[in-house]
């Protein structure tokens, strides 16, 4: 698939290469990228559909304020994405609607 | 929105632009009254802005038993006033009365809740229903409740609603019909004319007649007109969580899901003055609290917390009244502006439009009481 984000890499050297899953794809990023930055850098636009309205969004203010980022992340619902940084591996998934909850093992 | 601060003239000035003010201005209006309303600015304390958005009954007029009473009324009102906001405005308010928890987590609370609302019962004649619960019959209803629960207090008319949207559906059910809001400084004056009033410093605004309905404001502006608003600020403190899947039916009083998903959790009650702020300590212990009632809140984060001030008379309940020194200068205020917006707006207003006091009982919510038994 080709890559049409029109985010370009500026040109560094001294990061590592790590890939991350976002869905079924997986996707080239550098160490320290956060997460979204890597996602966008890869072309994808819509990382959640709203809880409300289900209108689609994608990373907005890239600096943890906006909330429009929240993906799933090592299956951890609503994770902002422009907070986290990219590991080897991690796995990525769009925040479709509001996150379930599960029973917990709380209390004791 | 309106204009600046400064000369005009009005029928009804209603002074304070928050949920009490708005629903006695929108109830002035169905009586077909020409009303203007004062708000202040963004500076100002907005329990509006701040507040749970219960539509609560139980627990209320445990001292008091005619305000249990106008609660109730009010309670009952509610349908018929969103019915009316939501054709105006063409919102949802998201009301929802399916009855309501007061979740207790040991034998003592719910056994101190019981005594309570029974003694009550006992007061009003027998007519006041509440149900207590036990752990295994409140699982029932609510699957969720954690091991440590001990029961509850289910009120069958407690409900709530979206309290943001009840400002913006008054609002915009006000301004549609003609009303005006002046937003600008807040009123620190008001003058009693031969005939009518004066509003704000000279020049000033011309009313005929005056609605303090200015919350903790009303303290200062009260004693201008002949009232008297013993009223201090007394802070609540909220935490607002992420939207979840549905999880939670009905609304307690410690936790309540919104319409559209986030958790709420807020039952702190301070006595820190006119201090709106935050602490990690308070906000700690409702999350902890929280917790124990739905173990499943666990790993739910919490995304914004913020505190408002509570407007408290010295016994909690509303303070209603008309001026007997400046006729045409009424007080209306009170600590639930959510539970009384129906009561305020359809049944309130039209007395202060002139009409018949709505329940036999209204004297009791006069600023009298505190004169005669300063002891509450």
């Amino acid at each position: 698939m080709p890559n049409d984000s029109p985010f370009r890499r500026l040109p560094e050297a001294g990061r590592r290469a790590v890939t991350i899953a976002f869905e079924d794809r997986t996707l080239p990023a550098l160490e320290g990228d956060s997460v979204a930055a890597a996602i966008l850098a890869a072309g994808i636009a819509t990382t959640r559909h709203t809880p409300v309205s289900g209108a689609p969004r994608g990373p907005f203010c890239m600096m943890g304020v906006c909330f429009d980022c929240l993906m799933e992340i090592d299956g951890e619902p609503n994770r902002q994405a422009c907070m986290v940084e990219v590991r080897e591996g991690m796995r990525v998934r769009p925040m479709m609607g509001a996150r379930g909850l599960s029973e917990g093992s709380a209390d004791d | 929105m309106g204009d600046k601060q400064g000369m005009g003239e009005t029928e009804y000035a209603v002074i304070g632009g928050g949920l009490v003010g708005l629903a006695v201005a929108f109830g002035l209006q169905r009586e077909g009254r020409r009303v203007t309303v004062f708000d202040e600015g963004d500076v100002a304390f907005r329990a509006s802005r701040g507040n749970f958005g219960l539509v609560w009954v139980q627990g209320k007029g445990v001292a008091m038993p005619d305000y249990a009473r106008w609660t109730r009324l009010s309670a009952a009102l509610w349908p018929d006033l969103a019915a009316e906001l939501e054709a105006e405005s063409g919102l949802d308010l998201e009301l929802r009365q399916p009855g309501g928890f007061d979740i207790c987590l040991d034998d003592e609370e719910l056994a101190a809740g019981e005594a309570r609302l029974g003694a009550l019962r006992a007061r009003l004649g027998g007519d006041y229903p509440f149900e207590v619960m036990g752990h295994n019959r409140l699982r029932r209803m609510l699957p969720h409740i954690g091991p440590k629960v001990a029961g509850a207090i289910y009120g069958p008319e407690d409900g709530h609603t979206n309290p943001l949207y009840l400002l913006r559906a008054l609002t915009a059910a006000f301004t549609r019909r003609g009303g005006q809001i002046v937003s600008g400084p807040a009123i620190q004056d008001i003058a009693p004319l031969g005939s009518g009033f004066r509003i704000g410093r000279a020049p000033g605004w011309r009313a005929e007649k005056v609605v303090l309905c200015a919350g903790l404001g009303n303290a200062r502006l009260a004693p201008q007109v002949g009232l008297d608003a013993p009223v201090k600020p007394n802070r609540g403190q909220v935490l607002i969580c992420e939207r979840v899947k549905p999880f939670l039916p009905y609304p307690t009083a410690q936790v309540r899901q919104v319409g559209e998903g986030a958790v709420q959790i807020g039952d702190s009650k301070e006595d820190v003055g006119f201090d709106d702020s935050t602490t990690p300590r308070v906000a700690a212990a409702m999350a902890k609290r929280a917790v124990r009632i739905f173990p499943m809140l666990e790993n739910v984060r919490v995304v914004r917390t913020w505190g408002a001030l509570r407007v408290m008379s010295q016994d909690g309940h509303p303070v209603y009244d008309r001026s007997q020194t400046c006729p045409g200068a009424y007080l209306v205020t009170c600590h639930s502006g959510v539970t009384l917006a129906a009561g305020h707006a359809l049944r309130l207003a039209p007395w202060i439009a002139g009409g018949e006091p709505p329940v036999p009982y209204l004297e009791s919510f006069s600023a009298q009481r505190f004169a005669v038994s300063p002891a509450a």
